[in-house]
């Protein structure tokens, strides 16, 4: 063994030293795997990613809208899991990227050349859409994305449990914290928020008075009522009368319905579920003023339809959208009102949605309308990401809202600095 | 103290050699044989090791946003950012705080756990497959369950209510860090799923310690237990500790799949690589910042490799003593 040690010596250290380097470019390797079937290939294959909606149908539906369409093979990627914007970025710098998708207004999305300009298929029906969707989308004269549909997020909240408590529908932050601890008993708790707080974010500044960014594209966020908004907040976080750690999330109606809570931050989609669990007794009411000065608010958040302007089918896939998303209206319709329910952006055809005209959808409307603030194309991924980090920061964890706001200001401005210059 | 390897069947080999070898000439090249049998792994390990190395070197001196071919050369910018950047650094204190944990915890329990099966005189293959199956299950996986059954928030989940039983309040465990009870679902689910692996390296370890040592610490008045296991069975087994020390770091330091699933939207409890994942590949598509933290990170594995391997010796082997 000895002897022939010196001779094996070299080989085992490359080895050796080959091995230790695998075991640490596991971290290199450590890519994005977007597997897909089919697609970029010769003629009109266009594939296109859709995040996965919670509501029976969604996923046959985009299914059968693309089955109908004569002139391309559409395939759709139903991307499920929480982190559809991660897998979307990392997709869309390779070349097995989709040729369209659905996502939010984001300027990075343009400024990095990504998306292709939509205007000519958009601007002949301009006239017919929800403007403030159409300004969401809008830079420099030119507009991105088609909106299929406008999501308003609100509490929903369960009649009867307020009867029971003897709780008014609570008009301030205060009187919220209030009431989910009046709320709250050893089965139910007062309030959810979302297992990580995170969609309340931006409704919180809103209520407070605030901005995500202003008209100069400057922070606008960081004031005093947000501050204190925060501070209020961690003091309901630790509290105990707000339901944690749920088996699903605020975007599904389960904590409501299954009754594990008493009022629930969610959106408008999940609407129709809700009915179905619990009849009449439900209720909803806007994101309550934090500050005095402040308003209630509602996010009308929503989802639009983007092409991929690398795509080697741009045409073809502005073809699609506009065949889809312009020119169908059947289907828009079945897409906005036959599973969960979603406000059309086309002007006609909110205004033909019988479902959305009476009742609780009409209340859902009003609020929309009333106290509705929509997506800034200015504010990123990266900078909603830094603003969500604050409630992790000074709610969740016991930090100094002035230090976490101060921490996501140095992110936030690097942004920007990029994005504007 | 050498004998682990040389005991049994290794032994004779040696002295065949040299006569197999002059009978077949075509394997008589060991540089050619070297090549053969390696070059395969080589290149796929150039393939999908070296080269995303070499990339992110090269990307991390530019300007990488939302692309991974950029222009912008910025030099040491993004190392200095990374550097400068408290959510990194505090991650690599995350991952010590860790390490610190879980591998103790996890080399403490596999041992035992191969010393109990060891000892077994049947149904040994059945307790070594049950402990052993767990490493067939993913992180995904076993990092929902956590999260979903048995750690879940409301009364209803696993320990909230056992926790009834005793008439505590239901916890919501991975809500806060404030108490860490995060940590507990972390190291429990890693406990869970890799102990049974590492017991096997050990069982195997324990199978390989001659007999003879324990029946000449016997004549010599050695108690069985705790001396017999000090001085014979603990020593007999520094190879296989090491070895597994050595892998439990370079797992806990590429810890990703649980952290991710179990502490979504948290800013607290990301360990280096979940850090990096944020800023490369999540919402931030920073790839220069992200492969500049790769390569500190890379470094940083590389020289504690070589510092463990210069005080536990591993990779010296059995003839350094």
């Amino acid at each position: 063994m000895s002897a022939m040690r010196n001779s094996n010596w070299d080989r085992r250290t490359v080895l050796r030293a080959a091995m230790g380097l695998a075991a640490a470019g596991g971290l290199a390797a450590c890519g994005g795997n977007n597997g897909r079937g089919g697609g970029s290939g010769s003629g009109k294959n266009l594939v296109q990613y859709f995040h996965a909606y919670g509501e029976q149908g969604t996923e046959q539906a985009i299914k059968r809208y693309a089955k109908a369409y004569k002139d391309a093979n559409v395939s759709t990627q139903w991307i499920t899991g929480e982190n559809f914007e991660s897998k979307l970025f990392s997709a869309l710098l390779t070349d097995k990227a989709p040729d369209l998708f659905e996502f939010h207004p984001q300027i990075q999305l343009i400024r990095s050349g990504q998306v292709a300009d939509l205007t000519d298929i958009i601007d002949p029906v301009k006239d017919d859409f929800n403007q403030a969707d159409i300004a969401s989308h809008t830079v420099d004269g030119k507009i991105y994305g088609v909106r299929m549909i406008d999501d308003p997020q609100f509490f929903f909240y369960r009649k009867s449990l307020l009867e029971k408590a003897n709780v008014e529908v609570p008009q301030t932050l205060d009187e919220l914290i209030e009431a989910a601890a009046k709320l709250t008993t050893d089965k139910v708790k007062g309030l959810f928020l979302g297992n990580e707080l995170d969609p309340i974010a931006r409704p919180l500044i809103w209520a407070a008075g605030a901005d995500t960014l202003d008209e100069k594209n400057e922070i606008a966020y960081h004031t005093d009522g947000v501050r204190e908004g925060l501070v209020k907040l961690r003091k309901l976080f630790t509290s105990g009368d707000l339901l944690l750690g749920a088996p699903t999330d605020f975007w599904d109606p389960s904590a409501l319905n299954q009754g594990l809570t008493a009022i629930q931050w969610c959106g408008m989609w999940a609407m129709p579920a809700m009915q179905e669990a619990l009849g009449d007794d439900l209720g909803i009411f806007p994101f309550p003023k934090v500050t005095d000065t402040g308003k209630p608010s509602v996010y009308n958040g929503g989802w639009s339809m983007f092409v991929n302007a690398k795509s080697k089918n741009v045409e073809a896939a502005k073809e699609y959208v506009k065949w889809l998303w312009i020119d169908q209206k059947e289907y828009q319709e079945d897409w906005s009102l036959s599973y969960g329910f979603h406000i059309p952006p086309r002007t006609s055809l909110a205004e033909s949605a019988d479902k959305l005209k009476s009742g609780l959808p009409a209340e859902g409307v009003k609020l929309f309308n009333e106290y509705g603030h929509f997506d800034n194309i200015g504010f990123t991924q990266a900078m909603l990401d830094a603003v969500e980090d604050v409630l992790g920061d000074c709610v969740r964890d016991n930090g100094d809202p002035e230090a976490a706001l101060d921490k996501a200001d140095g992110k936030v401005n690097r942004e920007l600095k990029k994005l504007f210059g | 103290m050498s004998t682990i390897t040389r005991s049994g069947v290794s032994r004779p080999a040696p002295a065949k050699a040299p006569r197999g070898r002059s009978r077949r000439g075509l394997r008589g090249n060991p540089t050619a044989n070297f090549w053969l049998f390696t070059g395969p792994f080589l290149i796929g390990l150039a393939l999908f090791v070296y080269v995303p190395i070499g990339w992110s070197l090269w990307l991390s001196f530019f300007d990488a946003r939302f692309t991974v071919t950029p222009s912008e050369f910025i030099g040491f910018e993004n190392y200095q950012y990374m550097l400068t950047n408290d959510d990194f650094v505090g991650s690599l204190i995350t991952f010590t705080v860790f390490a610190a944990f879980i591998v103790p915890t996890t080399w403490a329990f596999s041992l035992s756990l191969a010393l109990l099966v060891n000892r077994l005189r049947f149904m040994q293959a059945f307790f070594r497959s049950v402990f052993f199956l767990p490493t067939a299950v993913s992180y995904v996986a076993a990092a929902l369950i956590w999260k979903m059954s048995i750690f879940s928030g409301v009364r209803f989940g696993l320990m909230n209510t056992v926790l009834g039983w005793f008439g505590a309040d239901g916890i919501a465990w991975l809500a806060s860090p404030d108490p860490p009870w995060y940590w507990l679902v972390l190291v429990t689910v890693r406990l869970w799923l890799q102990a049974g692996f590492f017991m096997i390296l050990f069982l195997a370890a324990l199978q390989n310690i001659p007999q003879e040592l324990y029946e000449a610490a016997a004549i010599d008045g050695a108690k069985r237990g705790r001396q017999t296991f000090w001085y014979i069975t603990l020593p007999q087994l520094r190879a296989t500790s090491t070895a597994v020390i050595l892998l439990l770091l370079v797992q806990a330091y590429q810890a990703f799949d649980e952290f991710f699933n179990l502490l979504s939207n948290a800013t607290w409890g990301r360990p280096p690589l979940v850090e990096l994942y944020y800023i490369a590949l999540g919402e931030n598509q920073d790839y220069g910042a992200g492969s500049a933290g790769a390569m500190i990170l890379t470094l940083l594995i590389c020289v504690v490799t070589l510092l463990q391997g210069k005080f536990l010796g591993f990779g010296r082997g059995d003839e350094s003593k």
